[in-house]
């Protein structure tokens, strides 16, 4: 049966567990379709749902852990009667207003006044042998979930951005060495997060190594690495493997409907606009450059607000 | 944690999952794994609508023999035991759809 409705918001990260606070608060009565459990980013929550602890979230002086975060955004959502559905979005009809949203099913599942796109980004994977095979037998998307795991042994990060380094930092608590394998020649990283990972003693840089390989009969053995300077091979001896090697945004939904960028973000107009009158688009899914739980949580209040101003010109 | 479902621990794995009829589906979690939290109520709705399989519990953190013997490198891991043996192992947070296809067999 389809249901008609003022505001559907997909996605339930910091930008649309935002978006849903507003837009709830504004009695808008949102239906914010949070996605489904896995153990990747894909899931309700989100990237943070990864992460360990976030330090740069104002208000939580002593920090807080990302899976805590969220949980207490999904519950303030939650307090001001957002309706929380978990499931994925299957197929969106942004043609003809109102715009067809489908969960899994033929008919449209919602009918909706505007729509607030929050569907973020996910991690990259490596695309090499071996990988998909051994992926929770020592190669692992979730450092906080398999860390305890590689207590004592060698273990290997690769990247050279925030997210594997903070990785990096947080494995050397079980593992008593990480590798980290960096593509290029210097990080990515944030200044403070290089400082720390450079004068950690347990973390050993490689500069210019790439991975072609992870190699392992039942479970994770050592890597198959090259210079990508030299092109020269070699092996590294490792049980455990974490990827961070940055993200791509979660447009595939969209392609056909809404104007995306050649990287695949989504192409913006004014505030949180689209290129479809009524659509608006908040966090990392229309956001490659600055990608924080913040700037996220602000933009979806910004697609809140002009999702409700929309919504009041068209006389609804 | 539901009525229908069983806490094991490395004292009284062999005994529990030896004593099981039918199939019994394990369930290696902690508290600090935030995928593990989300397919925990997920199986309990399992347990309550299939009288036929029972799910049991192992904390990773405090029952590291069993985790260590059956080679569990990443949580959540779901084990399938019939007539105490492996048969079956899932690892990683599904959707219950997901798993429930993956356990068809032996709900």
């Amino acid at each position: 049966m389809t249901e008609r409705r003022k505001v559907v918001i997909i996605g339930s990260g910091p930008a649309g567990l935002t978006a849903a606070i507003y837009t709830a608060r504004a009695q808008l009565e949102p239906v914010i379709i949070e996605g489904e459990p896995s153990s990747t980013s894909d899931q309700p929550g989100g990237q943070l749902m990864l992460t360990t602890e976030v330090e740069n979230f104002p208000g939580f002086p002593t920090g807080v852990t990302g899976p805590e975060l969220m949980s207490q955004m999904r519950e303030q959502a939650l307090r001001f009667g957002a309706n929380l559905v978990t499931a994925k979005v299957t197929k969106v009809d942004f043609s003809a207003s109102p715009f067809a949203i489908h969960v899994g099913t033929n008919e449209p599942t919602y009918l909706a006044d505007s729509v607030i796109v929050a569907t973020g980004a996910r991690s990259l994977m490596l695309g090499v042998p071996g990988e998909e095979r051994l992926l929770g037998y020592g190669l692992s998307t979730c450092a906080t979930c398999d860390g305890f795991f590689f207590r004592g042994h060698e273990i290997a990060v690769v990247g050279g951005g925030d997210s594997a380094l903070e990785e990096a930092i947080f494995l050397t608590r079980f593992a008593s060495k990480v590798h980290l394998l960096v593509r290029r020649d210097s990080l990515r990283a944030s200044k403070i997060m290089q400082e720390r990972a450079l004068a950690n003693e347990k973390i050993e840089v490689h500069w210019n190594t790439g991975v072609t390989e992870v190699i392992g009969e039942s479970k994770v053995e050592r890597l198959a690495i090259v210079d990508t300077q030299t092109g020269a091979e070699g092996i590294l001896e490792v049980t455990g493997i974490f990827v961070a090697i940055g993200h791509v945004p979660n447009t595939d939904l969209f392609k056909g409907q809404l104007g995306l960028h050649d990287n695949g973000y989504i192409e913006m107009g004014v505030g949180s606009r689209t290129t479809v009158e009524g659509v608006f688009a908040c966090g990392d899914v229309q956001d490659h450059v600055y990608r924080q739980a913040i700037t996220s949580a602000g933009s979806g209040c910004m697609a809140a607000i002009d999702a409700e101003r929309w919504l009041e010109g068209q006389g609804h | 944690m539901s009525e229908h479902v069983m806490n094991l621990t490395d004292a009284t794995f062999d005994e529990q999952i030896g004593a099981a009829t039918g199939a019994v589906v394990v369930d290696f979690w902690a508290e600090w794994c935030g995928p593990c939290k989300m397919i925990a109520p997920i199986l309990d709705e399992i347990a309550a609508e299939n009288a036929g399989v029972t799910i049991a519990k192992l904390n990773i953190d405090e029952n590291l023999d069993v985790t260590r013997r059956f080679d569990v490198m990443s949580i959540p891991t779901l084990i399938v035991f019939k007539d105490g043996q492996a048969v079956k192992r899932l690892v990683g947070a599904k959707p219950k759809g997901a798993l429930v296809q993956e356990l068809a067999e032996f709900l």
